[in-house]
This record gives structure tokens, sequence and C-alpha cells, in this order.
């Protein structure tokens, strides 16, 4: 199920640091067509290699325009089906559409804290060069998921 | 000024390279922090991923569960056990024991970051990740959709998990879009490392780093084989497409002892989306039946009395399940149906109408977290799991070492849990260490040289959690490894020209030629990148025991892929890449070959068929115990551009026999 980009709808985020989809891609599809001499459409977006796609749904997700969708893969899935999120910063909502008409909605918890918000070393202790041979992370237990085990059970020791 | 065929030339110092951006690096990049902080602070680290943090590596989709939280109530040693039983009894139970203990560690940092994960309340009654229940630090009870899955609101996992290794390290220590290929040795030492480089998918620029210590855990390998849906579903793989043997690749080619290279990974999972099962049979309670509606599992059940001991364990391992159920394909019994309508249909009798709405919810999230496009396929053929049943299928064959597949490198463990100091296998070259830790936790048997996640092999089961984990372990051992060589100036055994021409070939390769050919696909000086991956697949699903034949094969198919393989790799010199995003793709071929030779020269080496359901070696259709319970490990030699096999003794550190019946 390949993306696809709207072509009203995308803007190739002029007002944005970056182009959104291609920077989040992991697989690196989705390209800007600068001049519109790849697709035709200048300054747009587009999947440079859609049988490659893992629809990962990355570029979907983080698009400021909503203007990339899925149409899944053509050598495998009847027509009509659409499977569409709206991401927000703590839920995200999922429209789907089977291809008989029957529609679906869901929403999901994504984050329990604000984005941007980890505070990584926070409250944390600093580590002791003393114990760097020793089992543990910089913060031993701190975390209270230590796992010391019974010793009896290394039967080698 | 830079142009495509001229690069210009980056060379950079670092004391620590992370190389890849997935769970394993950013563990390592969380955890490293205080350590150089305690060491004095002068130690430079730097993150380089292909592609953007927040969505890279095999959680870039979400997850909808951990499959790795041992909790308070198991004992590493039972995770040790479990993983030794699913992967027929070969793995390091040094490393698995040391994964088990560490892993929860990670799980309540990522709930404390903001990862939502399901609690159950006193009732029994199970709640998603928002509603602020106890944290599992503090006692919060997980809902188990299995002995050692817990469920999450996953979406957002790798994004949480990327805010605080990003936080962590720095922006100014992270690099985006830049795709290592190559690991340098020292030119004083061909068995130390001293450097990696690799060039940018967005720039007309080349990488040249030098460090003292690398992290290589670039992710597993992912088509190598010829996969189920070859059009555009073919970008639809089990495993993220991206996944290209880099990490197993580079390590050999630097002269890291590979380990258990002939395992692999054959998933059943919902046909052609290949949506996860899990939750579907721990969860719901599903079963899996034949086109008769008969439980294969019960029906073949004799079958498993063919490998002792392991098919007499509680669980059977997940190649033996596949065993059971490739009878039935082979015989002409399937489709392989999940049967979500009786098992949703038996949930629902004793629940309000409130809970089965939010019981289907849960069935369509455990595929959005994860797996959207399985969606995809159930609204493109009108599939309500409530009312409809999916079909299963077992996939082409994955290589990777974190999740159910121990291959890999070959890594120091922990020196307190009573692992062997010796090695009793004759035929072990001269330079490798002799027992299962040298100095370094997840240092390969290349000095300096670290891994984890994927990277790490014969332990497997670890998963997100266990890789983050397992990432964190390395960067401490690396800390340590730099104090201690800080006299030590990496010198690279190449020059900066050797480099440059080695990485740029294929770009080279497409200038030179292009113009001799009206349309540049099709000339006979070079081939794609996309079509060099066809026949890598070809070879490998025809002769390696892929889906064509089976999942079988024998000694003289095994020779055949051997020379078409040598043949394949000296034709990947003739690579051409037209774009950087062809150049992308022409590197990631080639690890994907050098991952593919060591996978057939460890079949080809070991003289059994230790994983029956995942791959048979039809001349050799046994499990050989009293020969073959050992590790088969391989190192390569770039200059002669070929593998070594040979076998290490395999030794139990934690009691098996409960295991079995």
């Amino acid at each position: 199920m390949p993306t696809f980009v709207r072509t009203e709808k995308c803007d190739g985020c002029k007002s944005q640091a970056m182009t959104a989809c291609m920077y989040i891609c992991p697989h690196d599809l989705m390209k800007l067509d600068m001049d519109g001499s790849e697709t035709g459409h200048a300054m747009k977006s587009y999947n440079q290699e859609p049988e490659q796609c893992w629809e990962c749904y990355s570029c979907v997700k983080i698009c400021p325009q909503q203007a990339i969708e899925v149409r899944p893969y053509a050598d495998i899935v009847p027509l009509g089906a659409m499977v569409q999120p709206l991401r927000g910063t703590d839920s995200i909502m999922w429209s789907i559409k089977l291809r008989n008409g029957t529609m679906k909605r869901f929403k999901f918890p994504i984050r329990t804290t604000p984005v941007g918000s980890i505070d990584p070393y926070g409250g944390k202790p600093a580590a002791d060069m003393a114990k760097i041979d020793e089992p543990g992370f910089f913060n031993h237990n701190e975390q209270n998921g230590y796992r010391a085990g019974d010793a009896d059970e290394l039967i080698r020791k | 000024m830079a142009e495509f065929g001229n690069p210009e030339v980056v060379l950079e110092e670092v004391d620590i390279l992370l190389i890849g951006g997935g769970m394993a690096c950013c563990g390592a990049a969380y955890e490293i922090g205080p350590w150089v902080q305690a060491a004095g602070g002068d130690i430079k680290v730097k993150l380089i991923d292909k592609a953007a943090v927040d969505r890279s590596g095999a959680v870039a989709q979400g997850l909808s569960a951990i499959n790795t939280y041992i909790g308070s109530e198991q004992d590493p040693a039972d995770y040790a056990r479990m993983v030794s039983n699913d992967l027929m009894g070969i793995t390091r139970d040094d490393l698995t024991y040391d994964l088990g203990r560490h892993v929860d560690e990670s799980v309540h940092l990522f709930e404390e970051w903001g990862l939502p994960i399901w609690k159950t309340d006193e009732k029994g009654e199970r709640h998603d990740g928002s509603k602020g229940m106890t944290l599992l630090k503090d006692g919060g009870k997980p809902v188990r959709s299995g002995k050692w899955q817990i469920m999450i609101n996953g979406e957002s996992y790798k994004w949480i998990v990327a805010e605080s290794a990003k936080k962590a390290l720095g922006a100014d220590n992270i690099q985006e879009h830049v795709f290592i290929v190559k690991l340098v040795n020292d030119k004083n030492d061909n068995n130390r490392i001293a450097g990696a480089v690799g060039f940018s998918v967005r720039e007309n620029k080349l990488y040249i780093f030098k460090a003292k210590a690398i992290l290589l855990a670039a992710g597993g390998c992912v088509n190598i084989f010829r996969p189920r849906s070859v059009a555009e579903g073919q970008g639809r793989a089990w495993y993220p497409v991206w996944n290209a043997g880099s990490t197993y690749a580079m390590a050999a080619e630097a002269g890291a002892e590979l380990t258990m290279m002939e395992n692999r990974f054959v998933p059943t999972r919902f046909k052609d989306g290949y949506g996860p099962v899990g939750a579907w049979f721990m969860l719901f309670k599903s079963k899996a039946t034949n086109a008769f509606g008969e439980d294969y599992m019960d029906r073949n059940k004799e079958m498993l009395d063919d490998y002792p001991p392991y098919g007499k364990a509680a669980v059977p391992a997940s190649c033996l399940r596949n065993h059971l159920l490739l009878k039935e394909l082979r015989e002409g019994r399937g489709p392989i149906w999940m049967d979500t309508v009786t098992a949703l249909g038996n949930l629902s009798e004793t629940l309000s109408p409130r809970e089965v709405k939010h019981l289907e919810a849960e069935a369509w999230e455990d595929f959005l977290d994860m797996c959207v496009s399985q969606c995809g396929i159930w609204a493109g053929e009108n599939i309500e799991p409530e009312k409809k049943n999916s079909e299963l299928m077992p996939t082409e064959p994955y290589l990777l070492g974190s999740h159910s597949g121990c291959c890999g490198i070959w890594t120091s463990g922990p020196d307190d849990v009573g692992a062997p100091t010796d090695e009793t296998e004759t035929g072990v070259p001269d330079h490798l260490p002799k027992g299962w830790h040298w100095g370094y936790r997840g240092m390969t048997t290349v000095s300096g040289l670290f891994t984890a996640g994927d990277g790490v092999g014969a332990s497997g089961h670890k998963f997100s959690s266990g890789s983050h984990a397992e990432g964190r372990l390395a960067a401490k051992a690396m800390v340590k490894y730099v104090m201690d060589n800080k006299e030590f100036t990496p010198e690279l055994d190449a020059d900066v020209d050797t480099l440059v021409e080695a990485i740029y070939r294929p770009v080279r390769n497409y200038l030179e030629h292009k113009d001799y050919t009206t349309a540049i696909d099709v000339n006979p000086n070079y081939i794609t990148p996309r079509m060099l991956q066809f026949r890598l697949q070809k070879i490998m699903d025809e002769y390696v025991a892929g889906i064509s034949t089976y999942y079988t094969t024998n000694e003289q198919m095994l020779g055949l892929a051997e020379q078409k393989l040598e043949i394949l790799k000296e034709d990947a010199l003739k690579m051409r890449a037209k774009d950087l995003h062809e150049l992308l793709r022409a590197w990631e071929n080639y690890h994907r070959i050098l991952t593919a030779e060591a996978h057939m020269k460890h079949i080809q080496f070991r003289q059994e068929s230790r994983y029956p359901g995942f791959y048979y070696r039809m001349d050799k259709n046994f499990i050989d115990e009293e020969n073959w319970k050992c590790f088969v490990n391989s190192i390569y030699d770039k200059e002669s551009k070929t593998y070594k096999c040979f076998k290490r003794a395999h030794v139990d550190i934690v009691d098996k026999s409960k295991l079995f019946k």
C-alpha cells in the first residue's frame, strides 16, 4: 500500500525548514520535485520508489497539510480501502473505510507526557566510575527494574 | 563546489561512533552521557543514522507490545531458558541472562518518558496506557499478552525513545541521512577498528570518521530472499525493508567473527499484510486451523517426537510450530485460518456492549500500532475480524538477532555468570578469543568494535526493549574501552582516495557509461541495484531454501548458490547509481549479498537441519545433537573475499531440563 501525495494539498513545505515527508521517511522514498521535471508538478513531493514502501505511515502522520495518503498495494488488495490517521500530540485518530463502505473510527493514546518534555537525567544519580565493571546501568535500580535473579540458577558458578 | 560524482570529503575525528539510530543506538545514546561525564567529560560521541532518528529502525512504525519484560515475578534464568528453547538449544545463556536482568530498567524509563503501557486493575479489568494508573516501577500490573510480553499503546514508541536519546546526546552530536557503508581497520593492527566511512543521501558529501570505539547496530536483514509479493507489495516485508544486513556485512568485512548465520526466522503471520499474531493467540485466545477447521498443532503433534528433547518442551519452538503447519500446506490442506470469529465470539459472551466495543478497538489497534497495512487488507477485503476469519501464511526468510532469530556477531558477554573461559572445539583461528568474555561487554572480536540489538548473535528474543538495554550495556563498556586506550590514536588502513573511489564506484559506473545506450536502465556496462537485488533474491529463493522450494535445499543446491553468489559479488562492483538515492540502494544491496553469502555458507557447513520449519537440508534432514549442538561461527577474509566456518562449543549456564516434559 504505497503512499501517494494529493496534488492540490501538497505545498512542498514551502514555509517549513525542510520537506517533512522527505525528512522522516526511513527508506528515503519521498522526494520533492523541485522543478516539476519528474512528475509535472513543481515543488510537490512524491514517492519515488512505491514498491519499496513499507507503509509505515511516518510521512502520512507528519505531513502538515495532510496531503499524503495510502493506496493499498495494487498487487494484493482490492480497490476502495482507506486507512487514514490524524496524529495529535497525545492521541491518534484512525478512520478506516472498508471497500463495502463501512466506516470505522478509533482513537488511541500515543503519549502520556507533553511532546518535548522528557528530562533524560532529571532526578537521576551520576554514574559511579567505581562501578563501571559491575552489572547495572548508571542509574542502577533507580527504576526498580534490575532483576538480580536467584544465584542458584547459574549452574557453572 | 561539490557535485554528483565529485563529492566533498569531510574528515572527522571522534572517540565513539554510534552507527544506527534504532532502539540499540538510542539506548547507547542515553546511557553514555553520565559515563562520559564521570570519565572527565572529554570523550566525543557521535551518532550517525541513514534516516531520521524519530522514525528509524524496526520500531519506526510503532509497536503494540513490548515483547521482553521480565517483571518481578520471573527470573532472568527463566528468560534465558525460554530463548534457548525457542532457538533449538543453541544460544549464549550469558548474553540472554545478562539482558534479562537489565531489560526492565529500560522499560520503566519508557514509561517515565511517556509511553502508554496497559494496566490491569485489582478486578482484573484491563485499561489502556492513558489512565495514569500505578507505574510499573511502583508495582503497577501490566497486561500480559504472553509470559514475556506486555501490551502498550505504542504508535509513538520510537518517537519517545528518540526524544530521550536526542536530548541526552545533543543535536550537534547526531547526524541524520548519512549512510555508513564500510568500517576501516587500524593501519597498525588489522584486528582493531579505526573508523568508518559513508555518504550523505542528501548532499554530495562523503564522510570519513576516525573513532577509537564504534557501536555498529544497524539492524537485521530483509529482502535477500524473493518475497511472496513481488510487485508493489514487495515493500510489505515483515521486518523493515530498510534493514539491509549492513550490520553483518560491515562487521564481517572488518574481520569480526559472526555466529549462527545459518539461523533465520520465518514468521507465520496474517497473509500478505504480515500483521502480528501474538495478541491474537495469547490475548484473544484465538486458534489457527487448516482448511477443515482442524488444529494442526494437535493433528500433527506426533511430528514433535522426531526432535527430542526440543519437541517435548511445554511450548514448542517457533520453527517446530511452522514445521507442523507446513505439513498442512504441502499436503493440500490449506489455507491456514486464524479463527478470529470464534475467539472474539467467545470473549464477547461475558462482556458488556461497551466492553465488546473496546475489544473490537483492541483488535484493530494491534495492527494500527505496528502494521497498518494489515488494516488496509482487512478494509480492502471487507474483513471485520468478528465476522470473517483471516488467512495465515509463513513468510519469506529473514535474518536477525533481536526478534525470534539468533544470527549475528560473536560478542563478549558478562564475566560474572559462569561463562566458559576456554574453547574446547578445535579449528577456531588462533587470533580469536577462547572464552565468552574478553574484557568489554558487547565488544566483537575486533578491538573497539561493539554491537547490540540485531547485531548480537546467539541470543535473540530481546526485541525493542532488550535492544535498548543492550545498547546501554555496550555504551558503558565503550567508555571503559576508551578510558583504557587513551594513548591509542586511530590510523586508517586505507588512504582517502581509495575509500572515495570505492564508495562512489556506482556513481562512476553510471557517469562513465550512461550515454552508451539510449535507455539508461539497460546497459551492458552496469547493473541497476534493483535488478541486482532481484538476482540475489532469485538465487536465495531457488537454491537456499526460500518459499519456492518450501524452505528445502541440499548440498548440491547450496553448491550452485555458492557459484552464483560469487559471480553476483563480482557483478556488484558494476552496480550503477544514477543519483544519491540509488547509491544508497547500491550499498544496501552490497551488504545484502555479503549477509546472504554468510547465511548460505553456514547452512552448508552445518551438517544437519537445526531449524525444521525454517529450513531443511533434505540431505541431512535431522537434528544431530551429538555432533552439531554447537555454534557455527565464521570470519570473512576481505582479501580473498571468502568466509571460513568453524565450530565453537556450546555450554549451558542455566539448567534446561526444566523445559521438558
